[in-house]
């Protein structure tokens, strides 16, 4: 009776788990894209670098439509203060008041680091959805603080991306990502990213603070973290000119 | 007796002007060619040193492990204070803050989009305070091609041919992309107030030279710098001193815990020049000694040819009844003085043109059109202590010791048959 009993409990078991794996990875980045993507966009934020010296905090406002278009004006600190950015498919223009001067940043500028934080330009310019990019396939599960998540390895079908292997974890209750790790093609690990204080907002799940950390850079990482977010507003159609930069 | 010789050496023009004139002329090649080589091999450490090294490099410890990269954002900070120290602790040397970067440098049309963009490898001096030696250091002002240089804040130079690519014109305005110290992006405006050529093709392609004081506001590095060169008032490396002053430095700030402890370079300790500074120090030592011992030779076969040519003077001498010992000790007495008027006159003339060779040089730029490395546009040579005596290995030594092999012969000579000899004369 006992060993029947076992064996009932073994087999539960492992048809969960099963079940657990048998999710389809494509699936679930969808779900996951339904939750993280949205027509448009208006939020607030704040960005903590923890540089190797010193932290500094730069807030700032964007607006977004889809994930082609995007405006961001930093708010403060006084240095960063009036810089906008302004991201049009595949092009990226920055304003800079100091100079008065309206620069397309291209080429291997789209490396360099957004305001010093472990976020590159490049990082922000990958408007393609996961699953146009990427080919997933589930690599299993994991307990990541106290949240049950599916470990998904997602490896480039296409050549031109920032990074050849992405590796996530998967909130199974909220279908949000709660950790990434990004992964060059020689398999060295160039990001990692940690998100957290996920909310319920319209409907769908979103994760308020991430923290990235730039595996080759010194220092403890960026916290950003969004304090107010709207989706599905009316955004005019002339914040995202070249026209609004310098206004 | 040696006031008899040196009579005799004067009076018989035969036995002393032709081995002193050779000895003159073997004398003064060593010196002048040591000094060339010394000078010509410095240069190329010093070239190296002015634009690079220093001398002596102050930077932090992280810094300096990444120092390929620029990591301005590891720099010194509180530089004003540790450039005080250094001039009272180690006042043996100059010292300037420096700031090397990399950028862009976006030149706008008349809407203020990019016309043109390059990417620049920048160097931030102290050009503005009134008697900073950087602007003779780096000979900026018989650099310039075209314009004038920076004279007030705002204002930088590039190099010629990087002016060309971009095609701008000295009183244009460009602006500097690059990074802060935190990493943001820096964007900052700066007039073209001049062009140069330095003379470097490595520095040609693509140098922009900046006020400190603009690249500090620029890149957000408030009296902070990515090192501090120290240049020796004599104005040439010195290895050993060098090495000493960077290890005191080093040992009385060092401090395990603290990444951006400040940490002394000597040139040798930096990047593949120490290799190279110890490459010159045996080349001078390998070329001089192949040109001393050519000398010698030389100098030696002219001893040789002096004792054999007085074969029959040493015969009569001998038959008239001197002894061989003592006839033998008046020759070599004789050589020494050769040797010694030879290389005294060699060295004085020797000196003269390498010292000519080190205030004026020979210009070699016509050659250098090109070049991708470091080299300098004028070979100088330099007089070092060593010069004023190394002339005398050859001039004295070689002489006498060609003497004294030849005046062997005069043992072997048989009284008995001098007269015999002495006939066919």
């Amino acid at each position: 009776m006992k060993m029947k009993k076992r064996l009932i409990i073994i087999l539960t078991t492992a048809l969960a788990s099963l079940n657990a794996f048998s999710q389809d990875a494509g699936e679930i980045l969808k779900r996951v894209e339904q939750n993280l993507s949205s027509d448009n966009r208006i939020f607030e934020s704040s960005m903590t670098i923890h540089g190797a010296r010193i932290s500094r905090t730069i807030t700032s406002k964007t607006y977004a439509v889809g994930d082609k278009q995007s405006f961001t004006e930093y708010l403060s600190p006084a240095r960063e203060q009036g810089t906008k950015m302004l991201k049009l498919e595949n092009q990226l223009w920055i304003y800079s008041p100091s100079t008065d001067r309206i620069i397309q940043i291209a080429g291997h500028m789209l490396r360099q680091s957004v305001m010093g934080s472990d976020l590159s330009y490049e990082d922000m310019m990958e408007d393609r959805k996961l699953t146009d990019i990427y080919s997933a396939a589930v690599a299993g599960g994991e307990m990541v603080d106290s949240t049950k998540t599916w470990i998904l390895e997602l490896t480039a079908k296409v050549s031109d991306v920032a990074y050849y292997k992405r590796k996530m974890w998967i909130d199974t209750e909220h279908y949000v990502p709660v950790r990434e790790e990004l992964y060059a093609r020689s398999g060295q690990l160039l990001k990692r990213t940690n998100l957290s204080e996920v909310k319920n907002i319209s409907g769908r799940w979103f994760p308020m603070k991430v923290i990235y950390k730039d595996m080759l850079k010194q220092g403890e990482g960026t916290e950003f973290r969004i304090t107010s977010i709207k989706f599905n507003q009316q955004i005019p159609d002339y914040i995202f000119t070249k026209a609004s930069l310098k206004q | 007796m040696i006031k008899f010789l040196l009579k005799g050496l004067l009076r018989d023009k035969s036995r002393s002007r032709i081995p002193v004139i050779i000895v003159t002329i073997g004398v003064m090649l060593t010196v002048l060619m040591h000094a060339y080589i010394v000078g010509f091999m410095g240069d190329i450490i010093e070239i190296n040193a002015r634009y690079s090294t220093g001398h002596l490099k102050v930077m932090t410890k992280a810094y300096a492990q990444d120092i390929d990269q620029v990591p301005n954002d590891l720099a010194l900070t509180n530089t004003d204070t540790l450039v005080n120290y250094l001039n009272r602790q180690f006042n043996d040397a100059d010292w300037s803050p420096r700031i090397h970067f990399g950028g862009l440098i976006d030149v706008p049309d008349e809407n203020g989009e990019t016309r043109s963009q390059g990417p620049a490898s920048g160097l931030g001096i102290d050009l503005l305070t009134p008697g900073s030696k950087e602007i003779e250091r780096l000979n900026l002002v018989k650099s310039i091609v075209r314009g004038n240089l920076p004279a007030k804040r705002g204002e930088m130079i590039l190099s010629e041919e990087f002016s060309k690519k971009l095609r701008v014109d000295p009183g244009e305005k460009v602006t500097l992309i690059s990074s802060t110290m935190d990493g943001s992006m820096a964007f900052y405006n700066l007039t073209v107030s001049g062009t140069v050529l330095l003379g470097l093709e490595a520095l040609d392609r693509g140098t922009v030279i900046a006020d400190i004081e603009d690249v500090r506001a620029a890149l957000n590095m408030e009296n902070a710098a990515g090192e501090i060169a120290g240049f020796f008032k004599t104005g040439f490396y010195d290895d050993e001193k060098a090495v000493e002053e960077s290890e005191i430095f080093t040992a009385s700030f060092n401090d395990d815990n603290d990444s951006y402890s400040p940490v002394m370079k000597s040139l040798s300790s930096q990047g593949s020049l120490g290799l190279y500074v110890n490459m010159v120090a045996l080349w001078t030592v390998m070329i001089s000694f192949i040109f001393i011992v050519a000398m010698s030779l030389v100098l030696w076969n002219a001893g040789l040819l002096g004792g054999l040519r007085r074969y029959g003077e040493v015969g009569l001498r001998l038959a008239m009844g001197e002894e061989k010992g003592h006839v033998y000790r008046t020759m070599i007495y004789e050589s020494v003085m050769i040797g010694i008027a030879g290389s005294v006159t060699g060295t004085m003339i020797g000196l003269f043109f390498a010292w000519l060779l080190q205030k004026y040089g020979i210009n070699i730029s016509g050659m250098m059109e090109g070049s991708a490395v470091m080299l300098p546009s004028i070979i100088r040579a330099r007089i070092q202590p060593v010069d004023f005596y190394i002339g005398f290995i050859p001039g004295l030594l070689s002489t006498v010791i060609g003497t004294m092999l030849a005046g062997i012969g005069i043992y072997k000579r048989q009284t008995a048959k001098l007269f015999k000899e002495l006939e066919s004369y």
